[in-house]
């Protein structure tokens, strides 16, 4: 069921096209992510939805009611400010009660309702403290709380992960997914941190230069990007530009490369290779697509990362194998991938 | 090392009394020696012409409860209160809005407000005279419309137009910073949890701007108090404030221990506003 409906919205300041007629429909109950680079339009859509900023042209819905005739103290959305931006001057409790004392609602409900969401965000003891005297992490959940506790139709996180260090970060990511599977609210988080949309959400919107490029599930949107922005933008890939022919995709100085069928032929196209899709092996006659010779190994732990040059491609090709290496820099290599695992992308001409 | 530490904590302290040593002498010599002096005046005989006969009383402080004396602090603190209140009201809109201006304004805006500042207050004080005389243009124009002509000048209302007109941008300034440091994310977040924009005002805004408030209201009520030479031009000496007091009791009156004991009182006032201040600023901008 679609909850929020955005259609042809579009936003200029001045000389910058900040949104340029997007389109996406959010679903009741999902965790959306609106990834991009910065600039990329996705806090002016997150501030359109917010209702702090109105769109030149477009339509919103909510429920299939115009949201953009609501201003945005009467909206049933909520957003959890990147800053936090908790009043300094209330404590935990009162900041979090703030939006229920705007409904109205009696004393004794408010008070039921902030003692139960500070439980659940693990703040009862923090209750009457001021925001200045908590970690940055306590700050969040104080935020999240604010905004949690009004029952929205539709919560927004702006970038709810950037200001923490790494282990509250995953501590932090994981509680976000659990609250939202318990309230059952409608989560929006934009980021530009991929890792972050690819971990929370059930689907995301990749965005670039005020479009959206591509609304997929993060395992879709990893294993078959539809533009070159998305293959290049999410994840490493090594990307190889050339025309479809019935063998694979024919690439000037490298050969015909092997390229999953599907596409027209004749057509130029980008194929995309996950590092972690391609096979090294001893230089044979007749073994590997290229020949690459090893620049560098660096080792992850989990993962070793081989970049090789590859004689006729610009650009190092990255190769990603379990554990240690067993190549050496120097080393002459075949490189080979299936076809199956690779993604051929229409560049929009 | 031990043996060496003396010396370099002297050393130390002799570098910051070479840095704080000047300012510091200045204020010395031109802040507490008088302050001395007039504290110490407050409790000898007045001399004959002027100046002091160093035979120790208690009478000067006695005066101080004679109703003559009190109802002109009484009557000055009343003045200054309603000029400092005016003042809020009509400083903290325009505070508001400049600071909501888009940055080139702002500028403009920040210009016009000192802008009086770079005429001489006796001028701008005698432009009010013009202004509110019997035959002046305020009263021409009330005139015209039937109201008038009404007696402005040489009123208390006069008087507090007058103190108002001077130290308005004194009131202005500070909100102003107040209100601009004050993080926009607050008024959208009061937005969207609910707020009409009054209420994201009376809560938000206001508190969070509350030491900017109070920093304005020190400076203007501090000098207005303390002014002579308004209450003389626009209200035509028939009112006595503070200030006038204390500088007819040391140069007509001739009583110095007398007016030393005005002053002090004066500055006893404002010493005691502005811990009020400090402790209410702290209170209320504690973790902003």
């Amino acid at each position: 069921m679609t909850l929020i409906s955005i259609d042809g919205v579009s936003r200029r300041f001045g000389e910058v096209t900040a949104l340029d007629s997007v389109g996406l429909d959010i679903r009741q109950g999902e965790f959306f992510a609106l990834l991009g680079p910065s600039g990329c339009g996705k806090t002016t859509l997150l501030r359109i939805l917010a209702g702090f900023e109105q769109p030149d042209t477009g339509s919103v819905l909510l429920d299939g009611a115009d949201l953009l005739a609501i201003p945005a103290h009467r909206r049933p959305v909520n957003l959890m400010f990147q800053s936090y931006a908790l009043f300094p001057h209330m404590s935990v409790e009162k900041n979090v009660a703030y939006g229920l004392e705007r409904e109205r609602l009696p004393r004794a409900e408010i008070r039921e309702r902030v003692g139960a969401v500070l439980e659940t965000v693990g703040l009862t003891a923090q209750a009457r403290r001021r925001p200045h005297e908590l970690s940055g992490g306590q700050r969040q959940r104080v935020a999240l709380a604010r905004a949690v506790v009004k029952r929205p139709r539709l919560l927004l996180l702006d970038e709810p992960l950037s200001a923490l260090d790494k282990q509250v970060r995953s501590e932090m990511q994981l509680e976000l997914k659990r609250l939202q599977h318990e309230v059952g609210i409608t989560f929006v988080v934009v980021t530009h941190d991929q890792e972050e949309a690819m971990s929370l959400a059930d689907r995301i919107a990749v965005m670039n230069g005020g479009r959206v490029e591509q609304v997929d599930a993060p395992e879709d949107l990893y294993e078959r990007p539809r533009t070159p922005f998305v293959a290049g933008f999410i994840g490493a890939n090594n990307l190889f530009t050339g025309r479809v022919t019935g063998k694979g995709l024919e690439v000037d100085g490298l050969g015909v490369l092997p390229a999953p069928a599907g596409s027209e032929q004749g057509g130029t196209a980008m194929l995309a290779v996950r590092p972690e899709r391609i096979r090294l092996g001893p230089v044979t006659a007749g073994e590997g697509v290229l020949r690459g010779r090893v620049v560098d190994v660096s080792f992850y732990g989990g993962v070793s990362h081989v970049a090789l040059s590859v004689p006729g491609h610009d650009r190092a090709v990255l190769a990603a194998t379990q554990g240690r290496a067993r190549v050496e820099a120097g080393a002459e290599v075949a490189v080979s991938w299936d076809a199956d695992d690779a993604a051929l992308v229409t560049p929009p001409l | 090392m031990t043996a060496r530490q003396p010396a370099r904590v002297l050393g130390k302290a002799a570098g910051r009394l070479a840095t704080m040593g000047p300012g510091f002498g200045f204020l010395a010599v031109f802040l507490l020696v008088p302050l001395a002096l007039v504290l110490s005046y407050t409790v000898f005989r007045r001399g004959r012409f002027g100046g002091v006969v160093y035979e120790p009383t208690g009478e000067n402080f006695a005066r101080l409860a004679d109703p003559l004396y009190l109802d002109v602090v009484i009557g000055s603190v009343k003045l200054a209160a309603i000029t400092t209140l005016l003042a809020l009201l009509l400083g903290y809109p325009t505070a508001y809005l400049i600071a909501r201006l888009p940055a080139r304004w702002k500028v403009v805006a920040l210009v016009a407000v000192v802008l009086p500042f770079w005429t001489n207050f006796l001028i701008r004080t005698y432009a009010w005279i013009v202004l509110l005389n019997s035959e002046g243009p305020v009263n021409s124009g009330l005139e015209a419309l039937g109201l008038g002509p009404v007696e402005l000048l040489y009123t208390d209302g006069a008087i507090v137009a007058g103190l108002l007109y001077a130290y308005l941008p004194l009131m202005i300034l500070p909100l102003y910073s107040a209100v601009e440091r004050l993080d926009p994310e607050l008024r959208e977040a009061s937005a969207n949890l609910g707020a009409r924009p009054a209420r994201t005002f009376w809560s938000v805004t206001l508190p969070l701007s509350l030491p900017g408030v109070l920093t304005g209201c020190v400076f203007v009520f501090v000098p207005s108090l303390g002014n002579f030479v308004i209450p003389e031009l626009l209200g035509g000496g028939r009112r006595i404030m503070v200030g006038n007091l204390v500088r007819d009791q040391f140069l007509k009156a001739r009583d110095w221990p007398f007016g030393s004991v005005l002053a002090l009182a004066v500055v006893a006032v404002l010493v005691a506003l502005l811990f009020a201040q400090a402790w209410a600023t702290r209170r209320a901008g504690r973790g902003a």
